[in-house]
């Protein structure tokens, strides 16, 4: 027999080194502990005990919080628990999913697959090329039918044509007819673990030739797609950042509406943004951003992720000169976004910086004083406190634009404010207005050249997932002696019941090849 | 408004309603049960999962009997006797307690129309697919394991199941209208998306599917274990009650089917799910604990497939995996969105 199978009943496409568990090399061969490791490693039992460490190895990252997704609630942490953290983190607890126990596993799971499935492809390639194997010696011990026939060799051509009309693959020798159907079963097995592996290499890929920057935009502003506009900017080592389009995004207009039902009051329950993207030479486009509707630009996806309250603030020195006239970007601290925010006035003699509390709907409360009591502007109230003297912004040091370096200046006040109200400043310093606000968005502009390789590798990989689980791999043997034939089957998988086949082909051939009706062939 | 809160009246209505006829149903199912004939066991203590594959099918054929026309399956002797002893003549083609199964299954079905008019109700309520909430999903839940349980029940008698999967449904309707009962509200905008319908329903339907199957996989258990009471000692109680359940192997492929048909939905349920994110957070994985558990379950269940093929872990093993599974299951959706915050976190309660 050629067909590289140890039984033909058994449909194994190789031999599972497992079965035979090779023992142990004695001696210091480090190539024969090097063949026994990898032997070892490419078993469906250590397969199936990788999966399940991998299992047990992503649960921490769910029950630890992870600085790629939430690198505050990481310091917190670190606050609350100052002994055990450091502990946590030298186990990569905060950073599970690229720590690189975590990355061992499923490495080593992946060396596996390739270890396994790629044997197994080049075997089941052969296997398809050899056709259907020859009858096994011992056909009463599966499921089989012994029928009389008058003329077993034309019983058996009319047999192998009835296969192939069905669709079976058909090889016949001398005396016997094979035949096999559903061997995309394993084409099938072997398209899925491939198709993971080229998801896993998709999702690299993507992480190594991607980029993303999130930028916040306020109303009737924009930004351009270069690096240096953006707030954050991450890129893989091998993005192409030259190729990024280039193309600016204007926001136009941004709207929120929110809840104010009394089951989940404050509730966000739609946003609507206008932007306009400009690419050059291009008449520029108005369209929606929204949450669930990213807006694309030559395979760069830009996604609506945050959004918040910029006040507008106006400040004049001493002789009503206008010295700053802007909104300024405040974030939210709460989910009824009392928002807090620097202004920094350099313009001015001496340099004035303003700390802010924005409140939407503003309340003030003996114990926490003022507070925003509902997200959208129903009342909004600005609360500031002023700095005059050297803002430290000339030292060259980048400053954070949200924090004000108070060190070398002095509080001269402090008010509360309504859309409109102005404050003089005491010492002469000048005043400030609270002139009104607009609303300002966050968006993520990512591109990923991985995302679709590997969605459709899943999907492809899905397909062959199908076929492995529903396809019945089956086989048909017929057998002719001088005067009765065999007609046996076996199948693998789960339905194994290969009676009705078998006894159908066995009532044919019965039927059309009776002793007594001779020459009664179809 | 008004109108709108008869509909959520006649919603909540017809949910207890089906509570009542579901419970009436355990009772049917209960006596389905306790009428059935016990099998006789086969003392040898063979490991039923070791039996080589395609002899033990031949064998239990011959066993079940039933052959007409010209065939003629030898079965060696080795196995003849497995197959004799684990053959139940005529106990499922004229069991008795038929009637208070049969009585049983058309109240459940009566049970599942008003479940899903029920959760029907609620989604005209809300004007949305009604899975905005812990409340929501888990009468969904309920109705996607009724609904497996029947559609099963369709192909196989499984009058046997109810008694075990019918309280399960009870409990969860039971946990909801008590403790996760909210009030329908819209949804916040990351929800509001076709992906919603598309990635939910694929996972409540999986919900129904790993739950039958995880019941089944512990009565195998059960049953596997009272086929072989030499093995260690166990209770006369779990040995009767075991001999009560079909023979193992039947357990272990009706669990395997549903799995076989859950695991490839989860797949997708999960890229969905994945799609989704992207297009509502900018990322479409960021191991989330809802990500991260989703994807646990996906690893254990493909674990389960695996062993399944495994020398030393089909069997017993397999089939705590498929419980484990199933735990995991539950637990993304119970104890993820009650115990971890995380972008994922709509419970509503
Ligand atoms: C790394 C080494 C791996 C090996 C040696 C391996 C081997 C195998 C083999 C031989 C089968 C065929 C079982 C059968 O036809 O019934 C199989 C099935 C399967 N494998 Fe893997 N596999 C590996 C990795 C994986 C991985 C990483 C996954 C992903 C989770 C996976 C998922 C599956 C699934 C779902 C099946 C079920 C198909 C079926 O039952 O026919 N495998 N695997």
């Amino acid at each position: 027999m050629n067909a590289p199978v140890s039984s033909p009943t058994e449909f194994r496409t190789h031999a599972d080194p497992m079965d035979t568990q090779a023992p142990a090399p004695t001696g210091l061969s480090l190539l024969g502990w090097g063949r026994w490791a990898w032997r070892r490693l490419i078993t469906m039992r250590t397969a199936l005990i990788l999966l399940l460490l991998l299992a047990l190895a992503a649960i921490p990252g769910s029950l630890f919080p992870q600085r790629t997704s939430d690198p505050l609630a990481v310091n917190a942490y670190f606050e609350a628990n100052p002994s055990l953290a450091p502990v946590l983190d030298a186990l990569a607890m905060f950073d599970v999913y690229g720590s690189a126990w975590f990355s061992a596993i499923y490495l080593l799971l992946f060396i596996s697959l390739v270890g396994c499935v790629l044997p197994r492809t080049r075997l089941h390639w052969r296997a398809l090329r050899a056709g259907p194997p020859e009858p096994p010696k011992n056909l009463s011990r599966i499921e089989h039918v012994q029928i009389e026939a008058a003329e077993p060799d034309a019983a058996l051509g009319a047999v192998a044509n009835r296969l192939k009309k069905g669709r079976w693959r058909v090889k016949s020798g001398d005396g016997w007819v094979s035949a096999e159907k559903g061997v995309s079963r394993e084409t099938g097995n072997e398209i899925f673990h491939l198709g993971l592996l080229v998801v896993l290499i998709a999702i690299a890929w993507g992480a190594l030739a991607g980029w993303n920057g999130n930028v916040v935009i306020r109303e009737g502003n924009g930004f351009s797609n270069t690096v240096s506009q953006y707030d954050t900017f991450t890129a893989g080592r091998f993005a192409d950042l030259e190729a990024a389009p280039a193309f600016s995004l204007d926001l136009d207009d941004f709207a929120v509406d929110f809840d104010r039902s009394e089951t989940q009051r404050g509730t966000p329950l739609n946003f609507d943004a206008t932007v306009t993207t400009t690419v050059p030479g291009e008449t520029p486009v108005t369209q929606q951003l929204g949450v669930n509707e990213p807006v694309e630009v030559d395979g760069t996806k830009v996604f609506l992720i945050g959004h918040g309250y910029a006040p507008r603030v106006v400040v004049k020195d001493s002789e009503g000169q206008v010295r700053f006239d802007d909104s300024v970007v405040f974030l939210p601290r709460d989910p009824e976004f009392t928002s807090t925010g620097v202004v920094k006035v350099p313009d001015i003699t001496p340099q004035l910086g303003l700390r802010g509390l924005f409140l939407p709907t503003a309340a003030v409360f003996e114990e926490t004083g003022p507070i925003s009591t509902f997200p959208a502007p129903d009342d909004p109230g600005l609360f500031v406190s002023a700095f005059t003297g050297d803002l430290g912004l000339d030292a060259g040091e980048p400053q954070s634009i949200f924090t004000l370096d108070s060190e070398n200046m002095q509080q001269i006040g402090l008010e509360s404010m309504r859309v409109g109200d102005t404050w003089e400043l005491p010492d002469n310093a000048g005043s400030v207005e609270f002139a009104g606000y607009d609303r300002w968005i966050s968006v993520k502009v990512a591109h990923d050249p991985g995302g679709l390789w590997a969605l459709i590798a899943i999907g492809v990989a899905l397909l062959g997932l199908t076929a492995s689980l529903f396809i019945r791999r089956r086989r048909i043997w017929v057998v002719a002696d001088e005067e009765s034939v065999i007609v046996a089957g076996a199948a693998r998988g789960e339905n194994q019941d290969m009676e009705p086949e078998v006894s159908a082909l066995a009532e044919h051939l019965a039927q059309s090849h009776r002793p007594t009706s001779k020459g009664g062939i179809q | 408004m008004s109108d709108q809160q008869s509909l959520a009246e006649v919603s909540n209505l017809l949910i207890y309603g089906s509570m009542l006829v579901l419970f009436i149903a355990t009772f049917g199912f209960a006596a389905a049960f306790s009428a059935r004939r016990t099998r006789t066991v086969d003392l040898r203590a063979t490991d039923s999962a070791e039996i080589p594959e395609l002899a033990n099918a031949g064998a239990e054929r011959t066993a079940v009997g039933g052959d007409t026309g010209a065939r003629g399956s030898k079965v060696p002797a080795a196995f003849a006797g497995v197959g004799d002893t684990h053959a139940e003549p005529d106990s499922d083609r004229l069991p008795p307690g038929r009637r208070a199964g049969n009585i049983a299954i058309a109240l459940s079905w009566l049970g599942f129309v008003l479940l899903f008019a029920g959760v029907a109700t609620r989604g005209v309520w809300a004007e949305r697919a009604p899975w905005g909430n812990m409340y929501e999903f888990s009468i969904s839940s309920a109705l996607a394991v009724l609904g497996v349980y029947l559609v099963v029940s369709i192909f196989r008698d499984v009058r046997w199941l109810g008694l075990f999967v019918i309280p399960a449904v009870l409990l969860t309707l039971g946990l909801a209208v008590t403790v996760l009962y909210t009030e329908a509200a819209q949804l916040v905008p990351a929800l509001q998306s076709y992906w919603l319908v598309i990635h939910v329903s694929a996972a409540i339907i999986c919900g129904g599917a790993f739950t039958v199957a995880g019941a089944l996989a512990a009565l195998y258990l059960i049953s596997d274990r009272a086929d072989r009471p030499g093995k260690g000692a166990i209770s006369r109680g779990v040995v009767s009650f075991g001999q009560r359940l079909p023979d193992a192997q039947t357990l272990d492929r009706l669990s395997y089917k549903l799995i076989a048909f859950a695991f490839p939905l989860w797949t997708f349920a999960v890229v969905a799910g994945a799609i989704w994110a992207e297009s509502a957070w900018g990322r479409y994985w960021g191991w989330d604990p809802k990500e991260t558990w989703a994807f646990i379950t996906w690893v254990i269940f493909a674990g389960y497939l695996h062993a399944r093929t495994t020398a030393g872990w089909k069997g017993r093993k397999a089939a705590i995996l498929a419980i484990v599974g199933l735990a995991a299951y539950v637990f993304n959706y119970f104890g993820v969105n009650l115990l971890f915050p995380g972008l994922h976190s709509y419970s509503g309660v």
